[in-house]
């Protein structure tokens, strides 16, 4: 599908809780400097999905690959080692603790020799404010400040600042514009484009198709845990991808629906059903 | 994208801010406390020996005993977890201290490393319990209080068939844990060291901010590689520890150990660390404010006598200082994370 090399590619993946199946038959694959955007609505299999690839989950069938070898991640941290990065809605940040406490969080820089190595706040701080304004984040400014008084917005670049600086080669990021206002999610997806000049491999995983279009070079839909279409940038139009998202149901008629029925109801549109 | 003000000309210099940042750390309230308690008891005690040799010795001797628990009560708190086994682990030490080194007259070392063997011990079980299940550490820890301290009764009886013992130490112990030193107990002198290596852990080394993320996000620390569980564990083993330890200092210093539990610890410990401003949420607290907590409240309880406040008000005093801690530490929080918006272009 692209000529470069994929970075995590999955074949025909199936994951199953007992009885359950939650994903079916799933085949991706995400190359350097590309963004894939995973897109489903709730209860769509986005989590598991994630979890798979974050190491958390096994598959039951299907196998994953890193650079084009077959592997198994155990255990998240051993997924993490190998690259991979996960960035959650929040930030996976904590919010009592300083910018340079949370960028170095598990891998803290030591000063001083022997038993007696102390916690590096400066270099902490330093190098977290500086890799943070790389990102084009320049409100932070001091590394002691506190995450909790950061934006949702600076939060997930905080995070994703992290997961470079680190050496990730994929970014699994879980829906990191649902919570944020407008102004916010552009941040982030500018921090996306960010990653993905670097030659980060992104997985973006959204339900908010504009989010998608901004930043997706190559698009998968996901349906009750099967992939309802693939497709590359361009292939489809916003409204195409709504539909579809939709499980087919088409938006448009939905829309007209809800405008018939505000005509007749004096501009009140309809209750939501339960 | 236009919103980039000068970048690097305003990397401001961290270490100038530090006043500012002492009077927004937990540790600045437990602090003020300290102090406003400290001279209202002063002035009046002037007349009654408050601030006389006495006087002062009295409740720093008391602090010590609780502080040595408190502090790693506290870091289970900041970790996001409760202890109150603590009022059953330091008489099962003094007991142990009592029954192997008095009673089976084997050497006092041996006596206090089976004292915090044993305190280890529980803690291991507090930790792995909390850690293997989804039940609460409050009901976990309250579980184990009331085990071991009815097996505290049960074993007393079977090896000595007497709920109390004495026990002399010999000199050198005795001038080592339970000595005095111008009217201070030894375990004044254990307490400041303690606080020295639970400063340097918590606030120091590269380990520290792990305990604060336990109570902080424990799924993010477990993604970020953090032992989650045998920190955890860990930090229960301390603290049963340091409790079976300030047992054995307590057995050496009054020459008597008693299997009865000391509920009144659980509750002096708890109130120092809330009174010293670690969040009962977790996630935040510093060990300094602990400390000036833990003096606080002994001050409230034990000098009361040397001054002219009836002795029957400590008890308001404490529930009044407890109330108002609690809600400074909220406007701590709130004040420490908005931060940012307040100094924002």
């Amino acid at each position: 599908m692209s000529d470069k090399k994929p970075v995590l590619e999955l074949r025909n993946v199936d994951k199953s809780f007992g009885p359950i199946d939650v994903l079916h038959e799933i085949s991706l694959k995400v190359g350097e400097g590309e963004v894939l955007c995973l897109l489903g609505d709730n209860g769509a299999g986005k989590s598991t999905l994630i979890k798979t690839l974050a190491g958390v989950h096994q598959p039951t069938r299907g196998e994953i690959l890193m650079d084009g070898t077959p592997t198994s991640f155990s255990s998240p941290r051993d997924a993490q080692e190998r690259g991979i990065a996960t960035v959650h809605q929040f930030g996976g940040t904590y919010p009592l603790m300083s910018v340079g406490h949370n960028f170095f969080m598990g891998m803290e820089p030591t000063k001083g020799v022997g038993p007696f190595k102390v916690y590096d706040r400066e270099k902490a701080n330093r190098i977290a404010v500086e890799e943070v304004q790389k990102m084009g984040i320049t409100r932070i400014t001091d590394g002691d400040r506190l995450v909790g008084g950061l934006s949702g917005g600076e939060r997930q670049s905080l995070a994703i600042a992290r997961a470079v600086y680190f050496g990730a080669r994929v970014l699994i990021l879980d829906e990191p514009t649902a919570a944020l206002g407008v102004k916010q999610a552009a941040h982030v997806l500018r921090i996306v484009n960010e990653a993905k000049r670097r030659g980060l491999a992104v997985i973006f995983i959204t339900h908010q198709v504009m989010h998608a279009m901004a930043v997706g070079d190559h698009f998968a839909v996901l349906i009750r845990g099967a992939i309802a279409a693939d497709f590359r940038k361009g292939d489809k139009t916003r409204e195409e991808i709504a539909d579809l998202m939709a499980g087919g149901e088409s938006m448009a008629d939905l829309e007209a629906n809800i405008e018939g029925y505000m005509e007749t109801h004096d501009g009140h549109p309809p209750q939501p059903a339960a | 994208m236009t919103d980039t003000t000068s970048t690097k000309a305003t990397e401001p210099a961290s270490e100038g801010f530090s006043l500012i940042a002492f009077f927004r750390s937990p540790a600045a309230g437990a602090f003020m406390g300290f102090v406003v308690v400290f001279v209202i008891f002063a002035i009046f005690g002037f007349s009654r020996n408050f601030l006389s040799v006495p006087g002062i010795t009295t409740w720093v001797n008391f602090a010590s005993l609780v502080g040595i628990i408190a502090i790693p009560v506290g870091f289970l708190m900041i970790a996001g977890e409760l202890d109150i086994s603590t009022g059953a682990v330091l008489p099962a030490g003094a007991m142990t201290v009592a029954i192997v080194s008095g009673h089976y007259e084997l050497p006092v070392l041996v006596g206090i490393l089976v004292a915090l063997g044993i305190g280890a011990l529980i803690g291991f079980v507090n930790g792995t319990i909390v850690t293997r299940t989804q039940v609460p550490s409050f009901i976990v820890t309250l579980a184990t209080l009331f085990a071991v301290a009815g097996l505290t009764l049960y074993l007393s009886i079977l090896f000595i068939n007497n709920t109390n013992s004495f026990y002399q130490a010999p000199a050198w112990a005795k001038s080592l844990f339970g000595g005095k030193v111008f009217g201070f107990n030894s375990s004044v002198f254990w307490w400041a060291g303690l606080v020295a290596v639970f400063y340097y852990f918590l606030h120091k080394s590269p380990k520290g901010p792990w305990v604060f993320a336990l109570g902080g996000d424990q799924e993010s620390a477990r993604n970020a590689g953090i032992p989650v569980r045998n920190l955890k564990i860990g930090l229960f083993m301390l603290c049963s520890t340091c409790a079976a330890f300030a047992g054995a200092l307590q057995v050496i210093t009054f020459n008597s150990a008693t299997s009865q539990a000391n509920f009144g610890l659980i509750f002096n410990t708890i109130i120092s660390v809330v009174v010293g401003g670690v969040l009962l949420t977790g996630g935040f607290g510093t060990v300094m404010g602990i400390v000036f907590g833990v003096l606080t409240l002994a001050i409230v309880t034990q000098a009361i006598g040397f001054t002219e406040i009836d002795r029957n008000l400590s008890f308001l005093i404490i529930g009044v200082m407890l109330l108002i801690a609690v809600l400074m530490n909220d406007t701590f929080r709130n004040l420490a994370t908005s931060w940012s918006t307040s100094k924002k272009k």
